[in-house]
This record gives structure tokens, sequence and C-alpha cells, in this order.
């Protein structure tokens, strides 16, 4: 939401969503990038946000606003920054000024994470290296907009233009496991056109998808949700689990298969995510 | 002397009488009588259409002091009241009490008329705009008495509110006084607010800008409750009537309020065939009527009756068979209008019908899911919708007590915060509604039922909803935004706040 | 410290408050406040503005401030960004 909209920032942290994004850059006119900052600033330090992952856009690096805007930002600790036109440099960049800022402050070492937005040509063909820049980025938003304007083509509701660009995000973040976030659906009165974008980008394996309207946020989570059979299962899983555990038993089996620990950690995400949908309720199913 | 809620009332009111302290939403049961009406007969060679208005108030031998009442069913387009406030000034007349049902910005007029005593006394359910703030600065010779639109139409009916002329804003009148709302160029539905009017005041007029031959088709007023008929050049402006249909709300954290307050409804378990459900024509409330709507769409459940002011969405509803009937008081805009006139199950009730506690059964008695809003709510479920945070008369009850009392379960849907004011306070300004008829509020960040709901307790601890108490709700609010200084008043009454049965829950004080 | 020019900042949108600062000759820190609830928070707001001001270790200066509900931390925020610009 624009960060120099102090109504916006009071309401972030009860839309549901599970990250709210602050946002300093395109959002907030060049007049008042001073205003947003401090606004900001003093929101984090104030409101009540711990519901949600508090992510602050800043902007970019090479701008007179961006420097400034990690300085004064990083110091009340939000959980992370977003970092438009990602690249290798930006990220490293980024990476040093956060250590010292830290430090300066007595902050946890690397406890105020990244997430690179790739809306590049050059931050899409390097994004493998952009995420392993610096062990903060936990995730890659990918920017549709002004990727394809980089690339010189239309951004069209089907999205064909941005295969490549979610099928590459979503490996190289699967490979390093951080999360992948698909860009926004822009049309915020069409949820059937919603509805598949996300499902698309599911489909390729991104993880999530960026809001740009309270009203998304229910159509996405559902997309994103476990169906009531994965979840019937994730919650057997781990009572088989608990039952092995108490009988001091080792190892333990469903349906014939082996239950490892990643099928476990599997079953524990699906189980958290269910409860944080309000699909089930939190009985202490999960560990 | 006390109110059960704890108020301090005085024991009598200058201007108003003797005071009833409020003793909860439901006294003990008495018999009550319906006050007789002397009335003129008329034979077959009397005439009741006049040329003009003057004509009306030379045959009247309107008096100072006497009682006179309009409907709002023309609402922010009505031109009759203030047509005949003017008229009668015009005469000399003063110390007049206008009952009208509300009161909107268009009657501005009655201010100047309040100041220099033509208008002495305001009987209102609802009032907005000029004339709220010159009565919240005390510009009323006697305090306004505020009731409810059942307990407008009590007194009326007893006898505790006499009319002495009934002036009927008329759509369409025929020239024996028949009248209707849905032909005219004024026209406005459903006249629930008129009826008891019509039928109760010593001379009813019928004010029209459509007057039609003998006899007029359909008849929602009956010939045998009008004495004189007039023809005037317009009743009032259809752009301030109705103005197209009201809409959903966008407001992200309002919809949030109406699909939290949506879940409320599913986990009590009213949702079954043959429920019926009321709400307001605000954005959230038609929001939540929206939710409700696709709930019922999915469980293919088939409702019994929607009621209150009807908008188009209703409407719509009924249309798509979502609910068997509509029970309709007032007409919100054009569409219910229409639906009105064409489709025999949208059918109409008087006010008395609607919410009057002192009948053989009034339509709130049997709803069960009723939608509210509030201005101020107290830590004991009080519910303020009379005056604003700042102690100003912002409108009144309408049908709010009526419908919370009656209705198996009340809902209030509101913003925990306003504009830095926080919703729930340990004192209300004023008390509008009694908690015990309140259930349960819905804000965007919490959710608190009535203590005394032990059943309903029970079944929202089964969902996932964030179920606080009503406390927790204050201190959640004071915590954002700070504690607000109370708004210091006057001592000067300016407004006598009446319950359904006529006893008076709280009074309204001056602005500084 | 002191301001050399006038200056404002924030918006007159619901939740938001419009402070103009300007520098005065009397050397004192003056303060004009409109609020649509001056009555329930007039003097908590009063409090909140002029802390920062002198947080900031400003005077000669005059503040005029449009309050239409905002929260401490959006008034603070807004004063500090004027008296920044103003410098």
């Amino acid at each position: 939401m624009p960060g120099n909209n102090p109504g916006m920032l009071q309401d972030a942290a009860i839309l549901g969503a599970d990250s709210i994004i602050l946002d300093l850059e395109d959002a907030v006119s060049l007049t008042e990038k001073d205003s947003a900052r401090i606004l900001v600033r003093d929101a984090i330090k104030t409101i009540d946000y711990s519901q949600v992952e508090v992510v602050v856009r800043v902007n970019p690096l090479d701008t007179e606003f961006g420097p400034q805007d990690v300085d004064m930002i990083a110091r009340v600790k939000p959980d992370t920054l977003l970092i438009p036109k990602a690249d290798e440099e930006e990220i490293k960049l980024v990476d040093t000024m956060l250590d010292k800022i830290e430090e300066e402050e007595g902050y946890l070492a690397g406890s105020i994470k990244i997430i690179a937005l790739i809306e590049t040509a050059i931050g899409l063909a390097t994004v493998y290296d952009v995420i392993k820049a610096s062990k903060r980025v936990v995730g890659v938003l990918l920017g549709g907009e002004d990727l394809t304007s980089d690339l010189g083509v239309s951004r069209t509701r089907e999205g064909e233009e941005i295969f490549y660009a979610r099928n590459k995000v979503a490996t190289a973040c699967r490979a390093l496991k951080v999360d992948s976030i698909d860009t926004p659906f822009t049309d915020t009165n069409d949820y059937e056109g919603l509805a598949k974008d996300t499902a698309k980008a599911k489909s390729l394996g991104l993880t999530g998808k960026s809001s740009i309207n309270p009203r998304q946020i229910e159509i996405i989570h559902s997309v994103f949700a476990p169906t009531a059979a994965e979840l019937k299962h994730a919650l057997r899983v781990l009572e088989v689990m608990k039952e092995a555990e108490k009988e001091g038993k080792g190892v333990c089996s469903l349906d014939g298969k082996m239950i490892d620990a990643p099928i476990i950690k599997r079953a524990t995400r699906t189980v958290d995510q269910g409860v944080k949908l309000g699909l089930i309720r939190d009985e202490g199913g999960a560990t | 002397m006390k109110t059960i809620l704890g108020r301090e009332l005085p024991a009598y009111i200058e201007g108003y009488g003797e005071v009833t302290p409020f003793q909860g939403a439901f006294r003990d049961a008495e018999i009550k009588t319906r006050k007789a009406v002397k009335l003129t007969s008329v034979n077959p060679t009397d005439r009741k259409v006049l040329d003009n208005l003057e004509q009306v108030f030379d045959k009247l031998n309107i008096k100072d002091g006497m009682t006179i009442s309009f409907h709002h069913h023309l609402r922010n387009g009505d031109h009759v009241l203030n047509m005949v406030v003017e008229g009668l000034a015009k005469r000399g007349i003063k110390d007049l009490t206008v009952a009208a049902s509300s009161i909107f910005p268009i009657h501005e007029s009655l201010v100047e008329y309040m100041e220099n005593g033509v208008v002495t006394g305001i009987v209102s359910n609802y009032i907005s705009g000029p004339v709220a703030g010159a009565i919240s600065m005390g510009k009323l010779k006697k305090p306004a008495v505020m009731q409810t639109h059942g307990g407008r139409a009590r007194a009326i009916e007893s006898g505790d509110l006499h009319i002495d002329v009934a002036f009927i804003a008329a759509p369409t009148a025929d020239t024996y006084g028949n009248i209707n709302g849905v032909y005219g160029h004024a026209a406005c539905g459903t006249l629930g607010y008129a009826i008891s009017d019509a039928e109760y005041a010593d001379i009813t007029v019928a004010i029209t800008d459509n007057l039609v031959p003998f006899p007029a088709c359909p008849i929602q007023i009956s010939q045998v409750f009008v004495d004189y008929v007039v023809q005037v050049e317009s009743i009032g402006d259809p752009a301030g009537i109705v103005s197209g249909t009201t809409k959903i709300t966008k407001d992200p954290v309002a919809l949030i309020i109406a699909r939290r307050a949506a879940e409320v409804i599913k986990a009590s378990g009213l949702v079954k065939d043959g429920m019926s459900f009321q709400t307001g024509a605000g954005g959230t409330s038609l929001a939540v009527a929206a939710e409700l709507k696709d709930i019922m769409q999915r469980e293919g459940v088939v409702g019994s009756f929607a009621s209150g002011g009807v908008t188009g969405y209703l409407v719509e509803m009924l249309e798509e068979g979502l609910f068997k009937t509509l029970f309709d008081v007032q007409c919100f805009d054009l569409k219910a209008i229409d639906s009105y006139r064409n489709n025999e199950t949208h059918q109409a009730m008087s006010a008395s019908m609607y919410g009057n506690p002192h009948t053989k059964g009034a339509v709130v008695n049997c709803l069960d899911i009723m939608i509210l809003g509030a201005t101020e709510i107290d830590t004991q479920f009080n519910v303020n919708v009379t005056t604003g945070s700042s102690g100003l008369i912002m409108g009144g009850s309408g049908g709010h007590s009526d419908t919370a009392a009656g209705s198996k379960l009340s809902i209030v849907v509101t913003n925990l915060i306003k504009s830095r004011v926080p919703m729930i306070r340990d004192e209300i300004t004023t008390i509008t509604t009694p908690g015990e008829s309140i259930d349960v509020v819905v804000t965007e960040r919490g959710i608190a039922v009535n203590p005394r709901r032990v059943d309903l307790i029970e079944k929202l601890r089964m969902t996932n909803l964030p179920l606080v108490t009503i406390d927790q709700l204050k201190i959640m609010a004071e915590k954002i935004t700070g504690v607000p200084k109370v708004v210091q008043l006057l001592e000067k009454i300016v407004a006598v706040v009446e319950y359904r049965d006529g006893s008076v829950i709280d009074v309204v004080r001056a602005v500084e | 410290m002191k301001i050399t020019k006038v200056a404002k900042a924030g918006t007159l949108e619901s939740n938001d408050i419009l402070i103009m600062v300007m520098p005065n000759k009397s050397g004192k820190i003056e303060l004009e406040l409109e609020s649509i609830v001056l009555q329930q928070f007039g003097d908590v707001i009063e409090k909140v503005i002029l802390h920062k001001v002198k947080e900031m270790g400003v005077e000669g200066i005059t503040i005029k401030a449009q309050d239409k509900g905002a929260l401490d931390y959006t008034i603070g925020a807004r004063v500090e960004t004027a008296i920044k610009r103003a410098l």
C-alpha cells in the first residue's frame, strides 16, 4: 500500500494478507518521498503489525531516495526490505548496508530479510545469482509490468509473455529454497481472471502471489489453499506420527508408504496453512 | 430517578411532562387501548376537493398550539412539510408541534420557524440536517421528542400523540381521498409511515400533485380516513426522493466486517428454510445482505421474508426466489417502487404492523436476523444512533430499537474506530437501544457477543472468528487512538428519547 | 534550531493532518490547531505536536495544523517532515 497514506497503513494488518508491502517507490510521488519515509518509519514503530510480515519497498539504490530509505527504515527493524530492479550488485550493496546498520543498532545480524523484485531483463537472466547474492534473500517477487516493459513486449491478461519468467523464477527459488511470489493481476474487478491467473502461477511452481487490492486476497488464498483431501491426509500423517512417537517407535507408515522427514514437513506446512486460512481449527494438530 | 440502565432522569421535564423511566424492553404486558377517533361523517353530497392550501387552512380552523403530522416517504425531496408550515406561518399561527416521522436537510426552513416561535415542538423518529443542529443548540422551545418507528405508531394509536391535522403527501389521490404512492410524478412506493396518522388524526388532508378521477387504483390509504383533498403544483422532487440504486460498499475494511457478520449469522444456525432477515440501506449493511445471499444460494435456502426499508438489492433477492415475500415499510429506490407496484409478493406494511409493541404482534417479533448500525456502543452493549460523538443530534432510532427488540439475532456492524474516535466507550452520549436487545457487535478487529447469549457464544466458539469481550474491544481501540475526552454538554435538555413503549430511555442535552 | 522558510506536509484526507510551518519573530512556539475531533483529542494532538517540535530543538516557529482524525504517529511524522522541509 502507498506509504504516504496513513489511513491505509493503519488498516494494513487486518486485511487478511500474510505480508504487507509498505511502498516508498512507485506509489509515492517524487515530492512526497521524504514524507512517506518518515510516516512509514513511525508506522512501523507504533502500529501493531505482529500478525503480518512487514515488507517495505524502498526506492532503487541508484536514486537519491533509495539509500536514505534503507538507512531510515532498517533502523526500525521491518521484517523485510523489497528491493526494486534487483540485480546481483544491488542486493550485495543492500546486504552490506544492512550489516552495518544491524551492528550499529545492536540487532541480530541477518535479522532483516530481503525480497528481490525481479522486474528487469538482467534481473531475470541472473535471478539465481541475485538470490545467492545475500543470505538475507528469503524470496523473489516477479514484477511483470516493468519486466515486459523492459523486454519491449505487451503485458496481457493471459500472461503468455511472462511464462518463461514465471518458470525461471519458480525454478531458481525452489533450488535455493526461497519463496517465489507472482506478479499482481491488475484488473481488480475481474475475479474470475484473478483465479485463473493465480492457478496458473501455482501450477508453474510459484509459492505465492501479490495482491494490489484487499478484495483479491481471499481468492488468492483459496487458490493456494490445500484441498479438503490434502488437509485430511496431512492431519492423518501427523496423527500417525504422534502415535508412533508415543509408542516409542522410530518410524511409521501410512497406507503402505513410509513417513519420513520431508513428508512430515510437508504435512506440517499443509496443516499450518489450513489453520491460517481458517479451514481447520488450531487444536494443536500441528506441532 | 434512574432508568434500569442507570441513566439519571428528572421526574418532570418542562415542555414534555412527567417522565416514565425506561424499565426494560418488555415491561409487564398490560391491556392496551386504541384511542377512539372523533370524526365528521361525510354525506353523499359533500365534496372533499378544495382548490388550494389556503382554502384548506380556512376550512380547518387551525389554532395556535396544534399538532400537525407528516410522513417522510418523499425524504429529501419533500415539499409538503415546508409548504404547510410556511402557509400556516403566514397566517400568524404559532406554537405548532410538527410530528414528522423523519426530518431531512430539505426541511431547513423549519429552523427559522423554530427561532420565531411558529414551531415550538417536534416529534420525530429521525432528524438530520440543519434542524438537527438547531435542536442540539437549543433553538426549539420545547424538548424534541424522539421516538422509534414502532413507538410513534403506538403513540398515535394509543392517544399519547394526539394529531390535530395529518397532512398526507399523496403521489396519487382521487377526488374522494383514496391515496396511493405508486403512481404520479413523485411516486414513492409504500406509505407505511402515513397509515396511523391517517387513521387516528382528527382531520386528514391529502395533498397531491396527481389528482385523479374517482376511484384511484390501487388504494393504500382509504377514503374513509380522509377529510379533504387538495392539488398543488408539486409535492416533491423525485431526485431527492429516491436516487437510483443504493450500492454495496467497496471499502475493504467494511467488506471484511460484512464477511464476519455473515459468518456469525451462519454459525448461529438461523440460515435455513423459512428464515427472515432485515438490514439497513447503508453500504456495509448491503454488503452483509450480499454475503448472506451467497450463503443462501450455496445452501439452497429459501427464506420466508425480508423486511424493512426496501432497496433494489432486496428486490433482486425476492425475484431470485431467495425469499417468499418482502414486507416493505418504505421504498428506498426506484427498483423497489417498481417492484411494489408490480409484484404481489412485495407487500406493504404500516409502521404499526412493522414495530408497534402494543398490537397483537408486530413484524419485528417474527424477524430472525437484523443488521444494525451505531454511532457509539458502551460496554453494556447499549447503542447510540441518536447523537454523534460530539453530542450533536444526527439521526435517531428509526426502526433500530424496534427491530433489535424483536429479532432473534441482532448484530451491530461497525468499524472499531471512526476518525480516531473509538466506537466502544464506558459511557455513551445517548442511549437509544438498550443492551439487552443487542446480541453481537462485529468490527474489523474483533467480535463481541453479549454475555446474555450463552448459546451464541457456544456456537461461535466452534468457528475461527476472533471472539473477544466488549471490554477488550474498547481497550483495543483505545490502544490505537488514545482515550478520548468526554465531550462536555450543557445542562439544558433539548430532546427526550422515548423507547418503543413511551417510557423515557434517555435525554439529549444541548451542545456548547 | 531555526527554520528558514514556509513548508507543509500531510494532507486533508481522512486520518491525516495538514501541517504548515513558518518562522516567526517572537522566537516562541506558536500553534493554531483545527481538528474534527478537537473536543475529544485536542489536548493530546497539541501535546504531540509540541513534543515533536521541542524534540527537534526548533524555536521561533508558528505551526498551523488542520487535523482530520490523524493518530499520534501520523501527527509526529507530518510535523517532522514539515520542519525538515522548512530548514
